[in-house]
């Protein structure tokens, strides 16, 4: 087991610079959960690690090794490829075995490490099936268990379960994460789902243009977003971010809708901000401001609304989502009326998106 | 019905008796084969049997034969050119194969990787297979010449040597050159197989066996070669079948000589059956070579088979 320190790491592949200087520290034993939209860098950053791509500028050291320069065999990481990468001429057992069978094993210590790998993951009766012969769960375990086996460092997982189906996904996140609890090694994981980050991370580093939006942990990022990007990215259904500015100790949306202001924000008179309010947040209130129901979404633990607040000749209808743990009979058109948790307000300034 | 609401009724529609031919199953079937069994028929079944029984009659060129039963073949086993060309035609499968794959397989590993003008590389690997097996020979044939050889010359040119080299005087240079010559040729078309081939291996599992500590021999032994060797198998039946049958190269260079030491199965059965005029002869020749073609056929049909490994669903 090992810490893992990325400094100021750069990446070009020509004169494309997909990394421009990414710094992550992830302590001894810590879940680390890269998360981002396709394009941001998460993978190449991985790759780096491993040492599947070089580093064009900046340092990677696993333990108190730099190993910018240290090949992939050396650095002691195991890695679980998002198709799995299994060998598909030799069996679940030779696949598990063949980074020992590389290494000179003898049959034995083989036999021991395969035999206990596939009872962590409960592949004892497939040991003698080829890859083609087996689920899309349990090739991702055989994939688990050829890593497993090569005690390793640091786990690299590149976006392991986007091949699986939703109920799969959901199952084998907690394996995954149970795993992790057992063994307590490092790991680096990255998926572009920010559920798979929130739910199995200790830490999350939120990438977008190759750039960190912020690292920190899960319920950290949810509730103090540091900017509209992570604001946006973390959470479901995404938090409503409504366009204004300040005026007379209150937020005026776009429509010209009034909107309750917390009290430090109040002195920021005239400023143009973004108003972030998440769905949860928003509650009933016979009191508030008052939206046409556009939308209703039972999903029978609560209901999601889409409301439309008012009309703006600019930037069309203003309506935004809310979440309630009552049961909604509306019909669409009818008038619903709200108000937001003024303690769980997120303001943004609008020029830079840096939350205030 | 609604039809009756509307008081419209769909015509009945009689049918001809070639409408109702043409929409017969059978009709249909025989109907869109018999282009392709007409041509097989004609192409290959009728010559494959008229070569068989030629092989057992004495039959010569103006004459038509009787029945001579295995008198063709008697003579055959006796005869010491038809065994120096039985020689022949193994070695020269056996080596020009070995050469071809060697060097085939090397040129697709090589080719595999991110080279600079990859592309063009690719496209003069295989102008070697492009160019009609003739004008190969002709272009041999001046390489080997006695007298206008252009490696002679060079030899010579660079103080190497002082006398032209001696390719095809005598029997075994007459091999070795031929032999060269087939594997120049034979090279293109496995380096593209293999080539193709090795594309489909997903790089991914050389990412897995480099983080598993492979060396590039091992990554070669226990990841390329594995799951190449489907396709190995297949394009190395073809390539046997083909080098066995060979008779363009041999007859343009050395027309079998000096003395038939290069005398292919297929070239001494052709000059048996047309310039001797001993058809039956001939065909004997040509049909002893079934067994060897059969045998590499069912190599083929084994290899083709898909192995344990690739059976089963694919859901990736």
């Amino acid at each position: 087991m090992a810490t893992v320190e990325i400094r100021d790491v750069k990446k070009a592949f020509g004169s494309t610079q997909v990394l421009h200087g990414v710094s992550v520290d992830i302590e001894d034993g810590q879940f680390v959960v890269l998360v981002g939209p396709s394009g941001c860098g998460k993978s190449t950053l991985l790759r780096m690690l491993a040492g599947l791509e070089n580093i064009t500028g900046g340092e990677i050291a696993i333990g108190d090794r730099v190993v910018n320069k240290v090949p992939p065999k050396d650095r002691d990481i195991a890695m679980v490829f998002q198709n799995y990468a299994l060998y598909p001429h030799m069996t679940v057992y030779q696949n598990m075995a063949f980074s020992m069978k590389l290494a000179g094993a003898p049959k034995e210590v083989m036999d021991q490490e395969v035999q206990k790998a596939a009872r962590i993951l409960g592949l004892e009766q497939l040991l003698h099936r080829f890859p083609r012969q087996l689920s899309g769960g349990q090739r991702q375990r055989v994939a688990m268990g050829r890593a497993i086996v090569r005690n390793p460092q640091v786990f690299l997982f590149d976006e392991p379960l986007s091949n699986l189906d939703a109920k799969l996904r959901v199952q084998m996140r907690s394996e995954i994460k149970e795993l992790h609890q057992r063994l307590k090694v490092t790991t680096v994981y990255v998926t572009h789902d920010q559920i798979e980050a929130m739910t199995m991370a200790d830490k999350i580093v939120v990438m977008n243009h190759g750039r960190i939006e912020q690292a920190g942990a899960p319920l950290e990022l949810y509730d103090r977003p540091a900017n509209l990007f992570v604001a946006g990215f973390i959470g479901s259904p995404a938090m409503n971010l409504l366009m204004g500015r300040i005026s007379e100790g209150a937020f005026i949306d776009a429509g010209a809708t009034r909107w309750p202001l917390p009290a430090q924000y109040a002195s920021m008179e005239g400023r143009e901000v973004v108003y972030g309010i998440r769905p949860e947040h928003l509650r009933l209130d016979p009191n508030g401001i008052e939206g046409r129901v556009h939308v209703v979404e039972p999903t029978g633990s609560e209901t999601q609304v889409m409301l439309r607040t008012s009309m703006c000749a600019v930037m069309g209808d203003i309506s935004l989502i809310g979440a309630f743990r009552e049961r909604i009979t509306a019909r669409p058109d009818e008038a619903l009326s709200i108000s937001p948790e003024l303690s769980l307000v997120h303001i943004f300034d609008k020029a830079s998106g840096q939350r205030i | 019905m609604s039809s009756t609401t509307t008081g419209w009724v769909r015509p009945k529609i009689e049918q001809n008796w070639l409408t109702r031919l043409l929409d017969w199953k059978p009709f249909l079937i025989i109907l869109c084969l018999l282009p392709a069994i007409g041509l097989l028929a004609v192409f290959l079944t009728y010559p494959l049997g008229l070569g068989i029984w030629l092989a057992f009659t004495d039959t010569t060129i103006g004459r038509s034969g009787r029945w001579v039963g295995l008198e063709n073949f008697e003579f055959m086993i006796e005869d010491p050119i038809f065994w120096n060309a039985v020689f022949f035609s193994v070695f020269y499968t056996g080596i020009a194969t070995i050469g071809k794959f060697a060097l085939g397989l090397w040129l697709a590993l090589l080719l595999n990787n991110h080279l600079p003008f990859k592309s063009l590389l690719r496209a003069i690997i295989l102008l070697p297979w492009i160019v009609p097996t003739v004008l190969t020979a002709v272009a041999f044939w001046w390489i080997y010449n006695p007298q206008f050889s252009v490696i002679s010359w060079m030899l010579i040119e660079l103080g190497l040597r002082d006398t032209n080299v001696d390719f095809i005087n005598t029997a075994w240079p007459a091999r070795w050159s031929l032999i060269a010559a087939n594997i120049w040729r034979g090279i293109p078309f496995v380096a593209i197989s293999l080539l193709a081939g090795l594309q489909t291996i997903s790089p991914s599992l050389y990412e897995a066996a480099l983080l598993d500590g492979s060396t590039a021999w091992q990554r070669f032994r226990y990841i390329t070669f594995p799951m190449l060797l489907p396709i190995l198998a297949i394009v190395m039946t073809f390539s046997i079948i083909f080098t066995f049958t060979d008779f363009q190269l041999v007859y343009a260079i050395t027309r079998g000589g000096p003395v038939n030491s290069t005398h292919l199965l297929a070239t001494l059965a052709f000059q048996r059956g047309i310039p001797a005029g001993q058809l039956g002869e001939g065909a004997a020749i040509a049909v002893s070579m079934i067994p060897f073609l059969v045998f590499a056929t069912l190599f083929s049909y084994f290899a083709l088979a898909r192995r344990k490994w690739q059976q089963g669903e694919s859901n990736d």
